[in-house]
């Protein structure tokens, strides 16, 4: 089924791309806009995008490949990302994410048959003083503890995505 | 104790900012000429917040006089340093004194254009912006002819996407032009040649929070502040092992036993001393003894073999493995490294699957040498500072933990000892 960006889409673009002197600019905000409202960046939307901007598949492809919070495939519902580096690391980021999969049942990088949890883990957040720190989808979950890890799929589980 | 600048409470709306002289110095700096604004800012020695220390107002005074066309301001907030998070609870609770300073900034170098290219993680922190620059806007602090004076200045956020490498100058400027994220080679200078090929200045977000307190009060007051060369306050932000882990700013050359005992409460229960990194990830490390009475400001943390970089001040306890801890940093760096250079591409990699194997208790002393060996060879022989960042922490680890690495050699790993062997 080929892939097609919606007018409202297209019209918020041209807003987006008003802010620079030239339209490939407004390909990194605009691919993140889109993976919003898609949950990934498919190929076709790849194209769709290269399309829009007059850019070579190539030049969007080569984006999509290069920044980490681009998803190329389906995540689940909530995207469940451990950070992975030293103050976290120190502060029992290892056995979070060991916590996690072994609760949900999948490894890191899969997702549960429900389609609600992916479990990824990721580098440094930017919240190393509140150390675990967990992000999901855009939400910080910080100084976290087995516990309140616990308590926060529970939550996740019947849809409320908000901070403890 | 000197006054906060950059953190303070009831400032973060408009109304607030407002009430504690907020946008005053914008006032006064479009009164003032361009030239004796960027003159104010060297008087300061105002450094670059973001790890190089580059003196901002001689940055500002290299946009040729004579450019035609458009200059660019780049406000830089990819905090992504492990170990540091200073920009993000400064942009929470003080977002208007980096939009004042870029407005000055905007006005001294000439330029009706700027962006906040911010991480894309802070989500949270860009609708922050968003909201602060509509509040100016609304006040006719952004925008055409603000205040009267005949100056455009339009501000926009940008986000990116996920790789630490943008936080590199040149970096971030292709990334913010739409492309990967992979350095430029230096000449041209961003000055010269720099966003959209335009002379453009890009500064940390806590070196532009600086500048309206440094209109308002002058260069010398702030001068005065800090310890020698070392102008000013600075945002520490501490982790690890610590009471009260968190962001504290105080005036340059704070001793590190200050910052731990007095603003961190101390080590945490029953966690003793063992290291400290002192400046983010990528500085080297310091053993306890070299860290304790060390004056936290550029000169002094040079003189003692290290870094201020960033302020991400990383607390180190005893029981925590060395080789453990490269490890995690090796593969962080590995994951990070653009791929554009040999040394970077390939040392990243190596050094993390050397590490793997001495981690895992599958490696020799030999294999030691050559991590070391593979640090000293990345060192200065890329396009940017990645692989450097990279090096820095495999040598000092090394250089001053070497017997736990050896005991690992021996096939004496955490591990292993952990399963009693």
């Amino acid at each position: 089924m080929a892939f097609k960006l919606t007018e409202e889409f297209k019209a918020r673009a041209a807003q987006v791309c008003a802010r620079y002197p030239v339209k490939g600019a407004a390909l990194i905000p605009l691919l993140l806009e889109l993976q919003e409202k898609e949950g990934f960046v498919a190929e076709e939307a790849m194209d769709a995008m290269a399309q829009l901007l007059e850019l070579p598949y190539s030049r969007v492809k080569a984006v999509v490949t290069f920044y980490t919070m681009f998803n190329r495939e389906p995540v689940g519902k909530y995207h469940l990302q451990v950070c992975r580096n030293i103050s976290c690391h120190m502060a029992g980021a290892p056995g979070l994410l060991e916590r996690l999969k072994e609760r949900l049942g999948i490894a890191e990088g899969e997702t549960t048959k429900d389609g609600l949890f992916t479990i990824s883990s990721v580098e440094c957040l930017g919240a190393c003083g509140a150390a675990p720190v967990m992000q999901v989808n855009e939400e910080y979950f910080e100084s976290l503890t087995p516990e309140k890890l616990d308590l926060v799929l529970e939550d996740l589980r019947h849809g409320r995505l908000a901070r403890r | 104790m000197t006054e906060n600048i950059l953190l303070k409470d009831n400032v973060a709306g408009i109304e607030g900012y407002f009430a504690g002289g907020g946008y005053k110095p914008l006032k006064k700096a479009l009164g003032l000429k361009p030239a004796d604004i960027i003159e104010e800012v060297k008087k300061s020695n105002l450094r670059g917040r973001g790890g190089a220390g580059f003196p901002a107002g001689l940055k500002w005074s290299f946009i040729p006089k004579d450019a035609q066309g458009e200059r660019y301001l780049v406000c830089n907030a990819d905090e992504g340093e492990p170990g540091t998070f200073k920009d993000r609870e400064l942009m929470r609770r003080n977002p208007h004194a980096v939009i004042e300073g870029m407005a000055i900034a905007a006005y001294a170098i000439g330029s009706s254009h700027g962006y906040i290219y911010i991480r894309g993680e802070f989500a949270a922190e860009a609708e922050v912006l968003e909201a602060a620059i509509a509040a100016a806007r609304s006040k006719g602090f952004i925008g055409k002819n603000i205040l009267g004076s005949g100056f455009n200045f339009e501000l926009f956020v940008h986000r990116g996407a996920g790789a630490y490498i943008c936080g590199e100058e040149t970096a971030l400027l292709e990334s913010l032009e739409g492309f990967k994220g992979q350095p430029r080679l230096k000449p041209p200078f961003p000055a010269i040649k720099g966003l959209f090929g335009r002379p453009t200045v890009m500064n940390n977000v806590e070196t532009l929070a600086a500048v309206p307190a440094i209109i308002e009060k002058g260069g010398d007051w702030y001068a005065a502040i800090g310890s020698g060369k070392s102008a000013g306050t600075k945002l520490f932000c501490v982790s690890g092992a610590v009471k009260k882990p968190g962001v504290y700013e105080l005036p340059l050359g704070v001793t590190f036993r200050d910052l731990l005992e007095k603003s961190c409460g101390g080590m945490k229960e029953g966690k003793i001393l063992k290291a400290v990194i002192p400046g983010g990830s990528s500085t080297p490390v310091l053993t306890a003894e070299e860290a304790w009475g060390v004056k936290l400001d550029y000169e002094s943390l040079a003189a003692a073999g290290s870094m201020l970089g960033s302020g991400g001040v990383i607390v180190i306890p005893e029981g925590e493995c060395m080789v453990k801890l490269l490890q995690v940093l090796a593969r962080f760096y590995h994951h990070e490294s653009c791929g554009q250079c040999t040394p970077c591409r390939e040392g990243c990699g190596w050094i993390e699957k050397l590490l793997n194997r001495l981690e895992e208790g599958r490696g020799s002393s030999a294999d030691i040498d050559n991590i070391y060996a593979a640090g000293e060879a990345m060192m200065g022989r890329t396009i940017c500072p990645l692989a450097d960042a990279m090096a820095m922490p495999v040598m000092s680890f090394i250089k001053k933990f070497r017997p736990e690495f050896e005991a690992h050699a021996r096939g004496e790993t955490c591990a292993g000892r952990a399963a009693g062997k």
